[in-house]
């Protein structure tokens, strides 16, 4: 009876049956399988009720050979060599035996308890490879379910870096704006800024104005009694000219004098025109080009006009000026009309100092402001200095920030100082140095280098 | 009658050369410069306060005008010289400050000088 090459069958079926499940999950070959499990059970049916054992035999010979070939076939996708390996050697016993048995019947009972032996030895090898295939499969098992995590891991970070990327878009895209709306407010502040520069120009104009007036005045006045007195002295050479007694003397020196006249309208008219030329310059904006300028007369005609602009608005005010030009100074390059701003700023300053102070502690106080020059080894100094309010140890700091000013709310737009300590630094190269003693001085020492 | 003018504009003086220049080869009057108010205070000390007449710039830099007026008003000079001020800032509160320091007269920039001329012949 042929039990063994059934089990052995069955045992084959049920396990290719769980390797196609395993590899693809499906159970399209299961079909097959059931079809071919009950065939075996026909098979050994029809064996035993009909003792066709002697044909039989031959059917389950070729069956598992068939299985066996399957299985070498797919050794690799279905991982049966170790099973194979297995009943191998039972399968060829099998197949031995049974044309042993035929061919020559002597021998095969000689043999038989050889026989017999190898077929208890192919069981065990049989079983013995199926414990070691199963390990092998705990440990592909354990090494697949790694991998599947592993897998699931990658995914998971794949999508973590995923959502990583979009998050990154999206912060991208946020600061992108926020750089933009960056840029924009900065725009916005250059553009204020400009227009505050211009509004300080303008502020200093208008301190300006009175000063202009004032000084204009002044040559006009010249230009018209000149001619009005040389009108007259021309008559009087006329009169001379009739008289039978020529005083050609008296001739000449009115004839002098008449020249001289001409020469002083010529430059009074002169010096109103370097007004109205300066007072242009200083309304327009920069033309960011160095010019040869004479520092000491710069230096004078803004001190001057912010004299006498500060005096027209406060008639009560006057202060003492101390001025030491160092004629060694001469022609300097400079940014004619912001050297003058700055001039014109520190002298304002000055003189509103020293008038605040003229207001707290008149007896015996003397205001008074210094303007001086001098022509150092390599560079040029102007000092700024007057005796008012000084500034105290805790603002110096601070002066040269924009918009900070001590002034009332409207007097001041806190950009003087700012400015000009830009225009001296940056414009010029040079250096702006306070030195002050609060209730005492204060000092403004402005260096450029002298080309 | 001698005048002193006190001006820091230089020209001042020519311009009062010539506008006076009949009355000054008359004889008439005789002119004295100074171009500042500490300048006019030695011009009076040194020449015994000979100026029957100052005409004084409010404006200049240094001493004021008005502080000259104070100055030689304060001064006890016998007689008392005529002060007349002259200012380009011709407004109440320097006239009234000009009078109350003892100013005699206020003439405002430009100089009318055939006004100034008929004040001096009232003296």
């Amino acid at each position: 009876m042929s039990i063994a090459p059934f089990l052995v069958s069955l045992f084959l079926l049920g396990y290719l049956d769980k390797q196609f499940k395993k590899i693809s999950g499906a159970t399209a070959s299961s079909a097959v399988l059931r079809w071919l499990l009950l065939g075996c059970v026909v098979l050994l049916c029809v064996e035993v009720i009909f003792s066709a054992d002697s044909f039989t035999r031959w059917i389950w010979d070729a069956a598992l050979i068939l299985l066996a070939v399957f299985m070498y076939l797919r050794a690799d996708s279905l991982h049966t060599r170790t099973v194979l390996s297995g009943v191998a050697p039972f399968i060829t016993l099998t197949l031995f035996s049974d044309v042993l048995e035929i061919t020559s019947a002597d021998n095969y009972r000689l043999w038989d308890d050889y026989i017999e032996t190898a077929f208890f030895f192919s069981f065990l090898w049989m079983g013995a490879m199926w414990i070691s295939h199963n390990k092998q499969q705990k440990a592909l098992e354990k090494d697949r379910i790694r991998r599947d995590f592993e897998e699931a891991e990658n995914k998971a970070i794949a999508q973590r870096k995923e959502q990583l990327e979009i998050m990154v878009n999206e912060r991208t895209q946020e600061l992108l704006a926020q750089k933009e709306s960056l840029q924009k407010a900065l725009e916005d502040l250059s553009l204020t800024q400009n227009q505050l520069i211009q509004q300080e120009k303008l502020a200093s104009l208008g301190e300006l104005t009175a000063g202009i007036a004032h000084e204009i005045q002044n040559p006009l006045n010249f230009v018209n009694n000149f001619s009005e007195v040389s009108a007259e002295l021309v008559d009087e050479l006329r009169e001379e000219q009739q008289k039978e007694l020529r005083n050609l003397d008296n001739e000449n020196q009115i004839m002098e004098m008449l020249k001289d006249n001409l020469g002083k309208i010529r430059h009074h008219g002169k010096r109103a025109d370097g007004i109205v030329k300066g007072m242009l310059q200083h309304s327009r904006t920069s033309s960011g080009k160095m010019e040869s300028v004479d520092l000491n007369a710069l230096a004078d005609e803004y001190l001057r006009l912010s004299y006498h602009g500060l005096r027209a608005r406060d008639k009560s005010f006057n202060a003492t000026i101390i001025t030491d030009f160092d004629p060694g100074v001469g022609s300097v390059n400079v940014l004619p009309q912001d050297m003058g701003r700055v001039i014109l700023n520190l002298l304002t300053n000055a003189f509103y100092s020293v008038n605040q102070q003229l207001k707290t502690q008149p007896a015996g106080y003397e205001p008074t402001v210094w303007v001086s020059t001098k022509k150092l080894p390599r560079q040029v100094q102007i000092i700024i200095k007057d005796n008012g309010l000084g500034i105290p140890a805790k603002m110096i700091d601070k002066i040269y920030q924009p918009f900070f000013t001590t002034k009332p709310t409207g007097e001041g737009t806190g950009l003087g100082l700012s400015l000009s300590y830009d225009i001296i630094t940056k414009g010029h190269s040079g250096e702006m140095i306070l030195k002050s003693k609060e209730g005492e001085f204060a000092e403004f020492r402005i260096l450029i280098p002298a080309v | 009658m001698k005048i002193l003018a006190v001006d820091d504009e230089l020209d001042m003086q020519p311009l009062f050369e010539q506008r006076f220049r009949k009355e000054i080869r008359s004889g008439q009057v005789q002119f004295a410069f100074a171009s500042s108010g500490e300048q006019a205070l030695k011009y009076m000390e040194a020449n015994d306060h000979e100026a029957v007449l100052i005409l004084s710039d409010i404006n200049m830099p240094g001493m004021s005008g008005l502080e000259l007026l104070e100055k030689i008003k304060n001064n006890v000079y016998v007689p008392p010289p005529v002060v007349i001020m002259i200012t380009a800032y011709a407004d109440a509160e320097n006239h009234q400050t000009a009078m109350k320091l003892g100013a005699d007269d206020f003439l405002t920039k430009p100089i009318d000088f055939a006004l100034l001329k008929q004040k001096l012949n009232l003296i």
